[in-house]
């Protein structure tokens, strides 16, 4: 059983003066997430990387297709008792303090009362707010209500977390403690599902990641096969700016700062670069294979036609289609 | 239902803190003052103008919180998104309106009592002694109670597609046509045609708060028919009603952005 | 969440058609309550300025509840209308120009239960303001007279049309009608002129209406009269009271058999006049059947309306 499944989940909207035209937030979306992932979901600003969450929230529905979490449908009232969820540049209840707010959450999700302290006051340390947890969070700093917010998506334990971009506004510190804290959620066997458009900590935390641009599903790969593909380049640093016309010659990117000289050629070029460089005598650096990184995946990815469901096993989704959404706006 | 308890109380709180008690001191210092200067005025109706005065702020003070508050119950949590965390647990929505509901309903009858207490210290000082007449106050005040109850449910109901402004405005104007509204029936009943039908069905569905606004006879001794009293609960029970089933009819089947 | 939708739609219709059925129990157990709320009110100075401007509306609001009150209770043909007074003087005192109600008050603050409040006084002041809010309003003055004309203070009554002839715009027939009042106060040519000139100078349907009883009163009153001489002179030939029509017409009378509502009189063999139906007929002096005082009220009727506790 999958943690998270879409099959052809789509979302438009009608928009205009008087709602006639509509726009499509979100293409037919088939998507499978296994338990114990953690699951990237990159694309730029504006590619429905919300909308897809918000979807999967219930707050908004459907024009089409269904989804489910944890082998359940995403209307099921029993799904929200074991998922978790961080929106996007999130407030609350400013007239709260932190140990409030968690009280208040976990009395919703039903946490019973023996365990409720207990839990409230490890998940307050362990996002680091213990200290601040009686203050109101009219006065709580950016970095401080993000914790706060996975403090009250984490209270309950839930099996799968839904962030919606965790690292958005923070400074690096900030966005190193919530890296932790991903790696830290992974290690206890749940399921992350992120947003995010920061490639550099996708890169650093993800199991998985999908590329969604203007709704449509890019590309779905693991990421560890991503770095382990080599590209088929390499990069030469060396001082000595005059074998640069000889390597050029072979097709080579070059940057020179001063002395030193960087090229980034094709492999098969290697022997030929090094006898130019040994013909002119010029002291080699370093010479170091070039990976393929997330960012070039993700380029290559928004400019290539969309998928369905690429690199995946595809299920279909099983019973009545969901009852709320179909042509709804 | 122990969600909506929940959000009730949450409510509660957030109404509290909110600083809206503070109103019950701008109150209480208004009933003192006034008695000091009634006694000082007008001579044979004190009693006559302090409960007219006190009764009058209490119904006024708790429209006006029904009102802004209300408005903001859901429109609010819908803009600043703390719906979104709510509503990703197991809260069902309909229970979420509920629990609002209760909790500002929750506010107003904690309030008005308070200011109840205030205001029968203040009739006691200057009457000194209470007569049987002065129980037919707390009928006035039950009555307001009831008010409050309806309009809370119009203002929640607004709440649920309309953004705070604009909610207030037509709040407030239902207000003021409901307090009117025999006066409309009136006129419903000597139109003719199509204009009668009209006036008919909008005199039916504005809320009758007329009925509900006995502060004046009550203030004058008159006593209240037993069966006013039923069905007047009745009717602020079944009208809430409606407006909450409007409220959460609306929110159930929107997207929230 | 379709059984959700459907519970809640449910909840709201069935909630609604509720409220507005207790709705209506509700106003049959509020009779008059709008009405009887002004005679609590302290004075309409006061609710003049908490009205926060919107004195017009209001005034309209109040204006309604009086004719409305004045209509229900009528119909029921009640004995006391003490919030007459106070809707009309509250109405007035927020729009003073609001002329009809002064028309409204003067003739039914004036008239005696149950075809009016039966408080004169409050309908001369009532119309006194309205005229001095209005001095260009010489139709009021027709209504000033005809209140003192009703008590019988011809004097009074010619000094109104007096004044009121002294309005530029005023019709001429306001300077005769002086004359008139002054000669033949008691005269019931002089009493229809005065309610034909009513009917002319108001568009309030209730006030029309109540001036064509008048005049039918009026008309009654003189045909009666006729009769009741013509009765009285075929006894003195015959020796007896006529029995039927046919004999006073044979015997060379003419006149209105029929009563201006279309009823026939009625001769009684003790040589009088009845009309059929007096309740038809209000405002009438003669042909009432014996017991029956001008307001069709008997004697006992009468007494308990003077000891009705006010409300």
């Amino acid at each position: 059983m999958s943690a998270i499944e879409t099959s052809a989940l789509t979302k438009s909207y009608r928009t205009g003066f008087w709602r006639m035209a509509e726009k499509c937030a979100l293409q037919p979306l088939t998507l499978a997430v296994e338990e114990g992932e953690v699951f990237g979901y990159l694309g730029p600003n504006g590619a429905g990387k919300s909308t897809t969450l918000k979807l999967l929230m219930g707050l908004i529905f459907p024009s089409g297709g269904r989804a489910k979490i944890l082998g359940m449908e995403i209307d099921d009232p029993r799904v929200k008792a074991q998922i978790g969820f961080l929106p996007e540049q999130p407030y609350f209840y400013d007239y709260l303090t932190a140990r409030e707010l968690l009280e208040y959450y976990a009395r919703l999700s039903s946490v019973p009362a023996r365990e409720r302290r207990r839990r409230i006051e490890a998940v307050l340390s362990r996002v680091g707010l213990a200290e601040a947890a009686g203050v109101q969070l009219r006065k709580y700093s950016k970095g401080m209500l993000q914790r706060a917010g996975i403090a009250q998506a984490i209270v309950h334990e839930p099996r799968v977390v839904f962030l919606d971009e965790p690292m958005s506004g923070l400074d690096p510190i900030g966005r190193r403690e919530v890296r932790d804290l991903i790696q830290q959620l992974k290690e206890e066997g749940k399921t992350v599902f992120f947003s995010t458009h920061i490639l550099a900590d996708a890169e650093a935390l993800c199991d998985r990641v999908a590329v969604l641009h203007r709704g449509q599903l890019r590309g779905v790969e693991v990421v560890a096969d991503l770095s382990r593909r080599m590209s088929g380049k390499v990069e030469l640093v060396w001082q000595g700016s005059a074998a640069v016309p000889a390597i050029q010659a072979l097709g080579a990117e070059i940057h020179a700062t001063g002395e030193t000289i960087r090229a980034v050629l094709a492999e098969r070029q290697l022997d030929a670069a090094l006898d130019a460089l040994r013909g002119q005598g010029a002291r080699l650096t370093s010479l170091t294979p070039v990976r393929v990184t997330l960012e070039e995946y993700f380029l290559e990815r928004l400019e290539s036609p969309p998928v369905r469901g690429a690199g995946l096993e595809v299920q279909e989704l099983a019973g009545p289609p969901s009852s709320r959404g179909e042509g709804a706006r | 239902m122990k969600q909506i308890a929940v959000v009730a109380t949450n409510t509660f709180r957030e109404a509290v803190r909110d600083r809206v008690l503070y109103n019950l001191i701008v109150f209480a210092l208004l009933l003192v003052g006034a008695s000091l200067l009634v006694g000082v005025v007008s001579i044979g109706i004190e009693r006559l103008v302090l409960i007219n005065l006190g009764l009058t702020a209490i119904w006024l003070f708790g429209i006006v919180i029904a009102i802004f508050i209300g408005i903001g119950l859901v429109s609010k949590e819908i803009e600043k998104r703390t719906l979104y965390t709510v509503l990703s647990r197991p809260v069902r929505r309909w229970q979420f309106v509920f629990g609002k509901y209760c909790g500002l309903l929750g506010t107003l009858a904690v309030n008005t009592s308070c200011m109840a207490v205030g205001f029968f210290v203040a009739l006691f000082c200057l009457t000194r002694h209470f007569q049987r007449a002065d129980a037919w106050l707390l009928v006035a005040i039950y009555f307001v109670v009831l008010q409050f109850a309806i309009v809370t449910a119009l203002a929640l109901l607004f709440s649920s597609f309309s953004t705070s402004l604009e909610s207030a405005v037509y709040a407030f104007l239902l207000f003021v046509i409901g307090t009117f509204s025999e006066d409309l029936r009136s006129f419903a009943q000597a139109a003719h045609g199509a204009v009668r039908v009209v006036a008919t069905m909008a005199a039916y569905l504005v809320p009758n708060l007329a009925a509900l606004n006995v502060i004046l006879p009550v203030a004058h001794g008159q006593p209240l028919p037993g069966s006013l009293v039923l069905y007047n609960t009745l009717y602020a029970g079944l009208y809430s009603a409606a407006a909450i089933a409007g409220a959460v009819l609306i929110l159930e089947r929107r997207d929230l952005k | 969440m379709n059984r959700i939708t459907a519970i809640f739609a449910a909840v709201l219709v069935v909630s609604l058609t509720a409220a507005g059925l207790v709705l209506q129990r509700i106003d049959r157990l509020r009779a008059a309550p709008a009405a009887e709320e002004a005679l609590y009110l302290p004075s309409a100075r006061v609710l003049k300025r908490i009205s926060l401007g919107c004195d017009g509306l209001l005034a309209d609001v109040y204006w309604t509840r009086a004719v409305q009150y004045f209509g229900g209770k009528h119909f029921q043909r009640a004995r006391r209308y003490d919030s007459l007074a106070p809707l009309l003087e509250i109405a007035t005192e927020l729009d003073p120009h609001l002329v009809v109600a002064y028309q409204f008050g003067s003739i039914f603050l004036a008239q005696q239960p149950p075809e009016g409040a039966g408080q004169p006084e409050k309908a001369v002041s009532l119309v006194e303001r309205g005229i001095r809010a209005n001095p260009a309003e010489w139709r009021l003055y027709y209504n000033l007279a005809w209140i003192e004309y009703d008590r019988r203070n011809y004097a009074a009554a010619s000094r109104a049309f007096e004044r009121g002839a002294q309005v530029p715009g005023a019709p001429p027939a306001m300077g005769v009608m002086a004359a008139t009042t002054a000669q033949h106060g008691g005269e019931m040519e002089t009493a229809r002129l005065l309610w034909t000139q009513i009917f002319n100078t108001t568009e309030d349907k209730t006030v029309r209406a109540t001036a064509i009883k008048h005049l039918q009163a009026l008309q009654v009153d003189e045909d009666i009269a006729h009769w009741e001489t013509a009765v009285r002179a075929y006894r003195a030939v015959a020796g007896r009271y006529p029995e039927t029509w046919s004999q006073l017409l044979l015997a060379g009378w003419r006149g209105h058999i029929l009563d201006p509502t279309g009823r026939p009189y009625r001769l009684k063999p003790d040589g009088r006049i009845e009309v059929q139906d007096p309740d038809q007929l209000p405002f009438i002096t003669r042909g009432l059947p014996p017991g029956r005082d001008a307001w069709g009220l008997t004697p006992e009727q009468r007494k308990a309306i003077q000891s009705v506790e006010p409300r």
